[in-house]
């Protein structure tokens, strides 16, 4: 009689585990996230660790090849001069493997980085660590970070906007009114967001 | 007169290929809505995916493939391509040409994606490709790449035969 509570006791400790595991993919909206520590187009690395004054970061998983990804660079150029002064830069981050996606190698970054004039740091996360922790499983792919004594927060996940074909019809800028609800010490309304996007490319 | 005849046989002629490259229909997610529906004996496999998705266009091969093999059962394959609606006349209609694809291919062009993601499965990141394939006894919704084998265990399983 004993034998059996103890296995089913192991059983639902077994069962309790694996809904864990299933639902441990990546962050939500409250988490403290990881920092990043990554190599920028320009050859040096950048960490978080690196900006002791901003008050935060606007992490944006994007790369070169997805139409999205491009369709949202010139919005992502203006959120990041828009934002930079008020303490949330933006740092992109290329999630994807570049033997899958070769488009997307580090060279080819510093290609598209130079073309577009991109006024924000462009890091390739080469063993995808960051992407794996953070859940970003498509570009664009945003990740808005509050710093908090000493932690960084996650404060938004999910789209930049409502439109991503037409930047003059959006009618919700999901991601600027959630950094300008921080800058007014304030929560994001909306906290989440889905998009289509490109898959990230992971390694095989 | 005839000279006119053959002009206007001309025109009609062009005026018909133009249809003919203009005919693939574009939804918006409520008139897509009923596609996903369907209550009845037959099996739809729907697959979101685009030309520039690049794990997409590498599962289509075995998507038609499959579509080849079960066209005569209860059955039907809805290729639902997310391409930009600018994109549709320079890179879709092109790319079904050039792949001589023989499934149904329709476009999904909604900007509203932030809540119709969820309408379509709740547990879709919005990355594509994405597959639902459904009767009216069943459901599986998968995001990522399938493959023909994966396509035939639930198919063989679950078609009405």
């Amino acid at each position: 009689m004993k034998t059996l509570q103890i296995r089913k006791l192991i059983l639902t400790l077994i069962s309790v585990l694996f809904i864990q595991i299933s639902f441990a993919q990546g962050y939500q909206v409250g988490d403290k996230a990881i920092g990043f520590n990554l190599k920028n187009v320009d050859g040096t690395m950048v960490s978080d660790a690196n900006f002791p004054d901003t008050k935060g970061f606007i992490v944006i998983f994007t790369c070169n090849h997805c139409p999205f990804s491009v369709a949202y660079e010139d919005r992502i150029i203006a959120i990041d001069k828009k934002y930079k002064t008020q303490g949330y830069p933006v740092i992109a981050i290329n999630p994807n493997d570049s033997i899958v996606a070769p488009a997307d190698s580090y060279s080819n970054m510093i290609i598209r980085a130079r073309e577009k004039g991109f006024t924000f740091p462009y890091l390739l996360d080469a063993d995808q660590s960051i992407t794996n922790t953070y859940g970003a499983t498509r570009t664009p792919h945003v990740f808005l970070l509050k710093k908090n004594k000493g932690n960084l927060i996650v404060e938004y996940i999910g789209a930049i906007d409502d439109n991503h074909e037409d930047a003059a019809a959006v009618k919700k800028e999901f991601l600027s009114d959630a950094v300008d609800a921080l800058l007014k010490n304030r929560q994001p309304e909306v906290n989440f967001t889905k998009a289509i996007g490109c898959s990230v490319k992971f390694a095989k | 007169m005839k000279n006119l005849k053959i002009i206007g046989t001309f025109f009609l002629f062009v005026a018909g290929l133009s249809l003919y490259s203009q005919q693939i229909k574009v939804f918006n997610y409520e008139e897509f809505k009923p596609f996903l529906e369907k209550q009845t004996d037959t099996t739809y496999v729907i697959n979101f995916w685009a030309t520039w998705c690049i794990p997409c266009v590498k599962e289509l091969p075995e998507f038609e493939e499959i579509n080849a093999e079960y066209k005569t059962e209860k059955f039907k394959m809805l290729l639902v391509s997310l391409d930009f609606k600018s994109q549709i006349q320079n890179s879709l209609i092109p790319f079904i040409n050039e792949k001589n694809l023989q499934a149904e291919v329709i476009v999904l062009s909604d900007p509203n994606s932030n809540v119709w993601i969820n309408k379509i499965n709740k547990s879709w990141s919005g990355a594509i490709p994405a597959t639902i394939i459904y009767n009216k006894d069943f459901y599986f919704f998968h995001e990522g790449s399938m493959t023909k084998k994966d396509l035939k265990k639930i198919l063989n399983k679950n078609i009405k035969r």
